[in-house]
């Protein structure tokens, strides 16, 4: 069994290497750029839905947990410390020994002294699971329509924070964030002799995430999940801690967004409100209801092709209103999502009664 | 079992699709590439829909015009020009993404746009990477200023309006005033500099307000500056529809002392919107609006008339707006620039450009340098304000 | 703080609070029907704003108005009939995605119509910049108008739910859809129904509030979240509670001006505010737990 549940995750590892190598192929190592954006923003999709599907709870708000981890990371990372400190000075050498600290040129030639990505990296998780069970515990009490205000509520103050904040960048958000750098010479960055082993970067922390979720929903914690969603009145008679699982699934997905913004932020090199704002937590929500909401498998390659094609340009003026569209027609001809379209349905059957 | 096989089914059903995606969206673009092998290729990044649309909506429609109209007359140096638009409804990721295809995949010569400032200073460093020329049609004076070697922008630069503003109380007597400012890119760029210069004209700012750029009303805050009976004027730095209804609230509340607006209050549509309340407004604005009263020997009369004419017997009943003109400068420089450097080089149109002196275009006389990447001097602008429902120059 | 200044600020806060309260009354006439929160009704204010403005200068101004309310009405109805009516039991997750679909798909179809240009219906008396002296604040003739709609409107809607039969059927539907059936109501109808009210309210209000706030084809979504935060505040489907809500929601923004608090925050403050009221009163401020109960996800 374990074989087999694992058979899935290797299968999408050889399509992310087949797309990869089909790029080569046919000239076009260029698609990898947007590729690997969409899979950064794959991992917050399939927080969300562990969230909405295995949780049942929804969550207008996640745009917001995107934005604290990508904002705290930008802001750590850009701040140039090397007005504030001489060069000398033996803390700045002490931290820089450690690893908190890092030094760098810009475009202008001007040198900066910074956090250290990795730094920034923890802070930006600290402060998402901190912030997750601050506004897990009342919020997740909350039931239906106040769950759903409450959530949107949070992505709302997020958005207003950072559009009001000067370290933040008012409207204008941060650019020029530095590149994450990793083992080597590997760093996540945008710069396009390092696209390919990006575009695997993506892949592996998709991976990963995908992994550690699949796990998760199949150990007993996934089982109290699916309890929790069928009955939750019964689940909690048989002794399942329905409040504390509920939080533990939300902060972990708050977790996933927040890296999801910490990864995408330093590999475009910057963010803005726009990115934290409730039409981002919307469209994400949309995504998840039109892969089919325990599905993580179509909220993931809904999410991976509808982003791409946001990203492409596929649409020009009327990326939205093909957006709704699609939302509409899905939810009202297959409200259990894309992959449960009845000849979906009709191919897996059949494939299913001869194995 | 059965779930194990929709798993797989489900993720082989995602990869298929990626992958017949990919092939489709592959094949086109090399057939298209045949067809136009001698024309420039040109990108440009710009909001026409989401929330700068007000920008991006009439810097697009311009540029389609111009670029119809040179390409009518036989293109630049023989070679037509192919304008690719991309939409990138003010979001940075979005149009992150698309210089980076125009740039390797379409090959371009350069990018214009884009609208918004953040998503200008988004852009930056990535052409400066790519060597890959960007005329920006965002306001903010940080584009330009520290000066990248392949980036520069059209719009006037803020400082200079805040000056001219600034300049204009002094003449007045007035020393301390209110400054309202939206929460966009224009708005943050406006109040930074108006709050760097003021002491240099010795005017205090006694109060200092920040509101949402999609405000329904104001007069709670308008109320409080009333309360102030210390301010001696108002400048307001936004776009639509706050800054009529900023002036709006100030008339109905009975207030008489003089509304300054910023360079952003550039069409006459605005006029409409605040009806009587927008009599007085005093605004430094570039010779768009003031065409038809310029100098017959003035050197930008014959483009701005022009320019005026074909946008609206175009997209009538649209009126051009200072907006579009962003866009109509940004091609014609660019134009301008291929035919002095008399090939489509990169670098060699870069260099062009920064030599391109006394460039009438619609937001004034370019002369670019090598610090100057703006290219525009104070004298770009003049002060204007409303009299019976039309644009007029102020003390005049 | 003077009277003038106090009665200055209490207006704006009231102009605020109105605005938000008429779009709230939107939100729960459906929720009321059908358990579901429509997404797009700020897209109705903002139809109903542009349509008028299309038609004034055609036909007179209350002509225009008419016709947008009715147009409105009808576009209500036939979004109800075409997406809505025929779902067999649809989940309120399904329901409320599908209206989050319409309002983006409405909000672009009228950026194609329209274009982005800001317009306003021009004021109903007076002029933009006449005002009423009351208690020695200022006060634009139009906010009188908004606070005059909302509360008729407010009276006309108590009275249609209690004394006509057509009313009363649609709370019969509200409170027990089943039983309501059974007794020979026809359930989908009355839906139909509440969308087409809740549109006609939703145009009405775009048309009052244009000349002050302007209209613009995007301006659906902000006033639809700062409607939503009313009705929650007032306990969703409660429309007393809500304009009550509202106009104290209006009043904390225009005082928290007055006492220099930033604006950038207002916002950020205020939804602050509805989340610590919504963790010690779950059900809003007005809300009862039962009926919060009845209407789950």
């Amino acid at each position: 069994m374990a074989f087999k549940k694992h058979l899935p995750i290797a299968g999408l590892a050889l399509a992310l290497i087949g797309v990869q190598l089909i790029t080569v192929a046919t000239g076009s190592t260029y698609y990898l750029t947007q590729l690997t954006m969409v899979s950064y923003l794959g991992l917050l999709i399939i927080g969300l839905c562990l969230v909405m599907g295995y949780a049942g709870q929804i969550s207008l708000g996640h745009a917001g947990f995107f934005g604290i981890g990508g904002y705290t990371s930008a802001a750590l990372t850009t701040l140039n410390l090397s007005q504030a400190f001489s060069a000398g000075d033996p803390m700045v050498l002490a931290l820089e020994k450690l690893g908190f600290l890092i030094h760098s040129q810009n475009i202008y030639g001007e040198t900066l002294l910074y956090v250290h990505p990795w730094a920034a990296c923890v802070a930006a998780i600290v402060a998402t699971t901190l912030i997750a069970f601050g506004i897990g515990i009342p919020v997740l009490k909350l039931k239906g329509h106040y769950l759903a205000m409450a959530t949107l509520g949070f992505g709302i103050i997020i958005y207003r924070i950072v559009l009001a904040v000067e370290i933040f960048g008012e409207a204008d958000g941060i650019s020029d964030v530095p590149p994450f750098p990793l083992i080597g010479n590997m760093a996540i960055t945008g710069d396009l002799d390092q696209r390919v082993a990006n575009y695997y970067i993506g892949a592996v922390v998709l991976l990963i995430g995908m992994i550690l979720l699949q796990n998760l929903i199949h150990s007993r914690v996934g089982r109290a999940l699916t309890a929790i969603h069928g009955a939750e009145d019964a689940a909690d008679a048989m002794g399942v801690n329905t409040s504390r699982y509920k939080l533990y699934t939300f902060v972990v997905s708050a977790v996933f967004a927040s890296l999801a913004g910490v990864f995408l932020t330093h590999y475009t090199g910057g963010i803005s409100p726009s990115d934290a704002g409730v039409m981002k937590s919307v469209r994400f929500v949309a995504i998840v209801a039109i892969g089919g909401m325990a599905s993580l498998w179509g909220a993931l390659s809904i999410g991976l092709i509808l982003n791409f094609m946001s990203l492409r340009g596929f649409f020009g003026s009327y990326d939205d209103a093909v957006f709704g569209t699609i939302l509409i027609v899905i939810m009202l001809f297959a409200p259990d999502g894309i992959l449960r379209l009845p000849f979906l349905q009709k191919l897996m059957h059949r494939q299913g009664d001869e194995s | 079992m059965k779930s194990f096989m929709k798993n797989v089914l489900a993720m082989l059903a995602c990869s298929g699709l990626a992958l017949t995606m990919l092939a489709g969206c592959s094949a086109p673009d090399e057939t298209k590439k045949e067809e136009v092998k001698q024309a420039i290729k040109v990108g440009a990044i710009l909001a026409e829909t989401g929330g700068a649309s007000f920008l991006g909506g009439p810097e697009a429609r311009s540029m389609r015009m111009m670029v119809e109209q040179i390409n009518a007359a036989g293109g630049v140096n023989g070679q037509p020009i192919e304008l690719i638009i991309k939409d990138s409804a003010a979001s940075p990721d979005k149009a992150i993404s698309f210089a980076k295809q125009l740039i390797e995949e379409e090959q371009v010569l350069a990018i214009l746009g884009p609208s918004t400032s953040g998503e200008s200073m988004q852009l930056k460093s990535i052409c400066e990477q790519a060597e890959t020329i960007l005329i920006s049609c965002g306001a903010a004076e940080v584009i330009v200023n520290p000066v990248a070697k392949w980036v520069f922008k059209t719009p006037q630069t803020d400082s200079f309006a805040a000056m001219h503003i600034f300049a204009e109380m002094n003449k007045m007597g007035i020393d301390k005033i209110a400054v309202l400012s939206g929460n966009t890119g224009f708005g943050k760029a406006g109040r930074g500099q108006l709050q760097k210069i003021a002491p240099d004209f010795k005017i205090t700012i006694l109060e200092d307000e920040v509101y949402d750029k999609k405000s329904t009303d104001l007069s709670a805050v308008v109320a409080k500056i009333n309360a102030n009976k210390d301010v001696q004027a108002v400048i307001n730095w936004s776009i639509v529809p706050a800054q009529a209804i900023v002036a709006k609230n100030m008339r109905q509340a009975g207030m008489t002392i003089p509304l300054f607006q910023s360079h952003g209050f550039g069409n006459v549509k605005y006029i409409e919107a605040a009806g009587e309340a927008a009599e007085g407004i005093i605004f430094p604005s570039g010779r768009l609006l003031a065409a038809d009263i310029l100098a017959d020997d003035n050197v930008q009369k014959a483009t701005l008339v022009k320019y005026i004419a074909d946008y609206e017997s175009k997209y009538a009943p649209e009126q051009a707006s200072t907006f579009g003109g962003h866009g109509f400068d940004a091609i014609m420089i660019l134009a301008k620039a291929i035919e002095n450097a008399g090939s489509s080089d990169k670098a060699k149109v870069r260099d062009a450009i920064e030599n391109l002196q006394g460039f009438p275009g619609t937001g004034g006389v370019f002369n670019f340098s090598a610090t100057d990447h703006n290219g525009l001097a104070m004298d770009a602008f003049v002060m204007m304000t409303v009299k019976d429902g039309k644009f007029v120059l102020y003390h005049q | 703080m003077t009277l003038e200044l106090f009665t200055q600020y209490l207006f704006a806060g009231i102009t605020y609070g109105i605005i938000y309260a008429i779009v709230a009354i939107g939100f729960n006439i459906i929720y009321n029907t059908t358990g579901i929160i429509n997404f797009a009704q700020g897209e109705f204010v903002m139809l109903g704003g542009m349509i008028a403005i299309s038609l004034n200068g055609l036909v007179p101004l209350p002509v225009a108005i008419t016709i947008a309310v009715i147009l409105t009405m009808l576009i209500g109805g036939l979004i109800e009939i075409i997406f809505i009516r025929w779902l067999r039991s649809p989940s309120v997750l399904r329901l409320i995605i599908i209206t989050i679909g319409l309002s983006i798909l409405i909000r672009e179809i009228a950026l194609h119509i329209w274009g982005d240009t800001v317009r306003a219906l021009p004021y109903f008396t007076g002029n933009v910049i006449s005002s009423l002296n009351i208690l020695g604040a200022h006060i634009s003739p139009q906010v009188l108008w908004v606070i005059g709609v909302c509360s008729v409107m407010v009276v006309l809607l108590s009275l249609f739910f209690h004394f006509t039969s057509l009313g009363k059927e649609m709370q019969a539907c509200a409170s027990n859809r089943i039983a309501a059936t059974l007794c020979g109501i026809n359930a989908k109808n009355m839906v139909t129904f509440s969308f087409m009210l809740s549109a006609a309210i939703g145009a009405l209000a775009g048309c009052v509030v244009s000349p002050i706030t302007s209209s613009q084809y995007d301006m659906g979504t902000g006033l639809a979240i700062k409607g939503f935060t009313v009705a929650v505040l007032g306990g969703l489907g409660n429309s007393m509670a809500a304009v009550v809500a509202g106009i104290l929601l209006g009043i904390l923004e225009a005082f928290s001006i007055a006492i220099g608090f930033p604006l950038a925050f207002q916002d950020a403050i205020s939804i602050s505010i509805l989340l610590v009221i919504l963790f010690i009163r779950p059900n809003g401020l007005f809300g009862s737990a039962v009926s919060a109960g009845l209407k789950d996800f």
